[in-house]
C-alpha cells in the first residue's frame, strides 16, 4: 500500500502543476498544445520497453513489441507533427 | 547503470516535460518547448534501455524502428486539415500501449505464479480498462472525422441503459480480478468489454462535438499513461501522465464553455438528433448573389471580416482565403479573421489552417475582441461556419444552441455566406442569419467560389 500512496501523492501534485501550466494558453496554440502533450503521454514507451525487454516468454514479448510500436508512433508522430505545425506559426513573421 | 542514475535521469526527463509544456504555451517559445520535451523523452528512453532489467534487445529494436517509421510517415504526410484525425489516432495508440503493458504485466505475474498485492492488481486493471476505452474510442473518433463512418450521432433506444450495464459489468470484472480469485478468462472479458465501451461511448457523439471528445480522449491517454506508471512503479510515467491528463481536462472545459454546455450533455446528449427540429421556425427566403456582384462589393469594402468554419477545412480553401484577403488589402481595405473557439473539429483547428496559409496571427481575433468590431464591418464573409454564427443562440430561448457564445456576424453591415448547399447546419438547426436582409448566399464548394471571387476582384 505504501507505494501506491506515494504514487498518488506524485500524481496529485503533477495534476495541479499541469493545471497551472496549461490554464493560460492562447487559443492559437491549442492544437499544437494538444499534439505536443499527446506526444508526452507516449511516455508509456518506458513501460513497454521494460515489459518487452524482460524476456518473459513469447506472449509477453509479442504484447511488448506491439506496445512499443504503438507508443513510438505516439511519441515520434506527436513530436514531429507538433514541430511541423509550430514552424508554420513561426514562419508568418517573415511574411509581415 | 546504478539505480540512482536511472532515477535521476527520469527526474531530468520529468523536469523537461514540465518546462517544455510551459514553453509550449507561449507563441515565441513554443518550438523550443516542444523540442525540450522531446529531449526529455529521449533521455527517459535511453536511460530505460541502459537499465539492467532489459535483457532482450531484439524485440525492442524491431518495435522502436517500426513505430518510429510509422510515426514519422504520419507526421510528414498528414494534411493540416486532417489534424483532428491525426491527434485522435495518436491518442488511440497511446491508450493502446497502456492497455498492452497492463495485460503483459498481468500475464507475467500470473505466469510466474506471483501473488499480486491489491494495489498492484488495481493499477494493472485500471491501466487495461482506461487504455482500452481510449484505444477504441479514439479510433471511432478518427473514423468519424475521416468520414469512414457517419459523423451524425448514432443512437438507439435504451442506449444509456446498455452502456451503464456494460460499464458496471466491466467494473465488476475489474473488482473480481483485483480480488485475485478470478479465472484467466476474466481478464479477456474485461478487455473485450472495455474495447466495446470505447466504441459505444463515442458513436452517439456528433461531429460538431468532436473538439470536446478529442480533448477528453487526450486526457484519458494521459491518465492511462499515469496508470501504467503505477503498474511499473515509475514516477516519470505518473508525472507525465498527470500533466497530459490535466491539460486534456482543461481543454475539454474550455470547449464545453465555448458551447455553453456541460460535459455530461456533450457525452450523453446526442446533440443534433434528439433536439433537431426544435426552436422557432425561421421566416423569409434565402437571397443569392452572383460572384461578380460579391466581388464588386468586396473590392470597395474598407473593413472585411472573414469567419472560417469547418467548411473551410473540408474545402481545403485556406490558401485561397489569403489570396482573397490580399485582393482586399491591395485596395486599401482591412481584413481580419474571427475565430470561434469551437470552429472546426478540434481546439485551435482554424488557427492551424490559417497559419498554414501564412496568415499573420495578429489578424486572427478571438470572439470577444472581434464581436466589438462587427458593427463597423462592411462585409463579413462566412466560410463554411454555421452554428457559431447563428443569432438564435442569443435570442431564441427554444433553440437547442440558446446561450452558446457566438460571433455577432449579424451586426455587420452586410454578410456573404459561402455554403455547399441549402441544408441545415450540423446541429440540424435553421440559421436565421442566412435569412437576414443583409445576407447574401454564395452556394458551391468554398474553394471554387473563393477562386472565382479572387479572379473577379482582379478585374474590378
Amino acid at each position: 500500500m505504501e507505494s501506491i500512496i506515494a504514487g498518488v501523492v506524485v500524481f496529485t501534485l503533477a495534476t495541479f502543476l499541469g493545471v497551472e501550466l496549461i490554464n493560460r494558453v492562447p487559443p492559437t496554440l491549442h492544437t499544437p498544445l494538444m499534439s505536443g502533450s499527446n506526444a508526452i503521454s507516449g511516455i508509456t514507451v518506458v513501460g513497454a520497453l521494460i515489459i518487452a525487454g524482460s524476456g518473459h516468454g513469447l506472449l509477453t514479448n509479442i504484447l511488448g513489441f506491439v506496445a512499443i510500436v504503438f507508443a513510438m508512433i505516439n511519441v515520434v508522430g506527436g513530436y514531429l507533427v507538433t514541430d511541423r505545425m509550430l514552424k508554420m506559426f513561426g514562419g508568418k513573421k517573415e511574411v509581415k | 547503470m546504478p539505480v540512482w542514475v536511472l532515477t535521476l535521469s527520469y527526474l531530468v526527463a520529468a523536469a523537461l516535460f514540465v518546462i517544455g509544456l510551459k514553453r509550449l504555451g507561449r507563441a515565441d517559445t513554443a518550438v523550443q518547448g516542444n523540442r525540450l520535451s522531446s529531449v526529455g523523452m529521449l533521455i527517459a528512453i535511453v536511460a530505460t534501455l541502459l537499465d539492467r532489467q532489459i535483457v532482450a534487445f531484439g524485440t525492442i529494436a524491431a518495435g522502436m524502428v517500426v513505430g518510429a517509421a510509422i510515426g514519422l510517415w504520419m507526421a510528414r504526410s498528414v494534411k493540416m486539415t486532417a489534424m483532428p484525425q491525426m491527434v485522435a489516432l495518436l491518442n488511440g495508440f497511446g491508450g493502446g500501449a497502456s492497455l498492452l503493458v497492463g495485460v503483459a504485466e498481468y500475464m507475467r505475474t500470473q505466469g510466474a505464479g506471483l501473488d499480486l498485492t491489491t494495489d498492484s492488481a488495481l493499477t494493472i486493471q485500471l491501466s487495461v480498462l482506461i487504455g482500452a476505452i481510449t484505444l477504441t474510442g479514439s479510433f471511432v473518433a478518427f473514423a468519424k472525422l475521416q468520414e469512414l463512418m457517419t459523423g451524425q450521432p448514432i443512437t438507439y433506444g435504451g442506449q444509456q441503459v446498455v452502456n451503464s450495464i456494460l460499464g458496471l459489468a466491466a467494473l465488476g470484472l475489474l473488482g473480481w480480478l483485483v480480488a485475485g480469485t478470478a479465472p484467466a478468462w476474466a481478464l479477456w472479458a474485461m478487455v473485450g468489454l472495455s474495447l466495446l465501451l470505447g466504441v459505444l461511448l463515442v458513436i452517439p457523439i456528433g461531429g460538431a462535438d468532436m473538439p470536446v471528445v478529442i480533448s477528453l480522449l487526450n486526457s484519458y491517454s494521459g491518465i492511462a499513461a499515469a496508470m501504467t506508471g503505477f503498474v511499473i512503479k515509475n514516477d516519470v510515467l505518473i508525472i507525465a501522465g498527470a500533466l497530459v491528463g490535466s491539460s486534456g481536462i482543461i481543454l475539454t472545459q474550455i470547449m464545453c464553455r465555448a458551447m455553453n454546455r456541460s460535459l455530461g450533455n456533450v457525452l450523453f446528449g446526442a446533440f443534433g438528433s434528439v433536439q433537431a427540429g426544435t426552436g422557432t421556425a425561421v421566416q423569409g427566403e434565402l437571397k443569392e448573389i452572383s460572384v461578380e456582384d460579391a466581388a464588386m462589393q468586396l473590392a470597395y469594402a474598407q473593413r472585411v471580416v472573414i469567419v472560417p468554419g469547418y467548411g473551410l477545412a473540408v474545402a481545403q480553401a485556406q490558401q485561397v482565403v489569403r489570396e482573397l484577403a490580399h485582393e482586399v488589402e491591395r485596395r486599401g481595405g482591412d481584413v481580419k479573421y474571427a475565430i470561434h473557439p469551437v470552429a472546426g473539429r478540434m481546439p485551435g483547428h482554424m488557427n492551424v489552417l490559417l497559419a498554414e496559409a501564412n496568415i499573420p496571427y495578429e489578424k486572427l481575433l478571438e470572439m470577444e475582441e472581434i464581436n466589438e468590431q462587427f458593427p463597423d464591418t462592411d462585409v463579413a464573409v462566412v466560410i463554411g461556419a454555421n452554428d457559431v454564427v447563428n443569432p438564435a443562440a442569443r435570442k431564441d430561448k427554444a433553440s437547442p444552441i440558446y446561450g452558446m457564445p457566438i460571433l455577432d456576424v449579424d451586426r455587420s453591415k452586410s454578410i456573404f455566406v459561402l455554403k455547399r448547399g441549402k441544408g441545415k447546419g450540423f446541429a440540424g438547426i435553421e440559421n436565421e442569419l442566412f435569412f437576414d436582409d443583409k445576407t447574401r448566399m454564395l452556394y458551391g464548394d468554398a474553394k471554387a467560389t473563393l477562386t472565382r471571387l479572387v479572379s473577379e476582384m482582379k478585374q474590378v
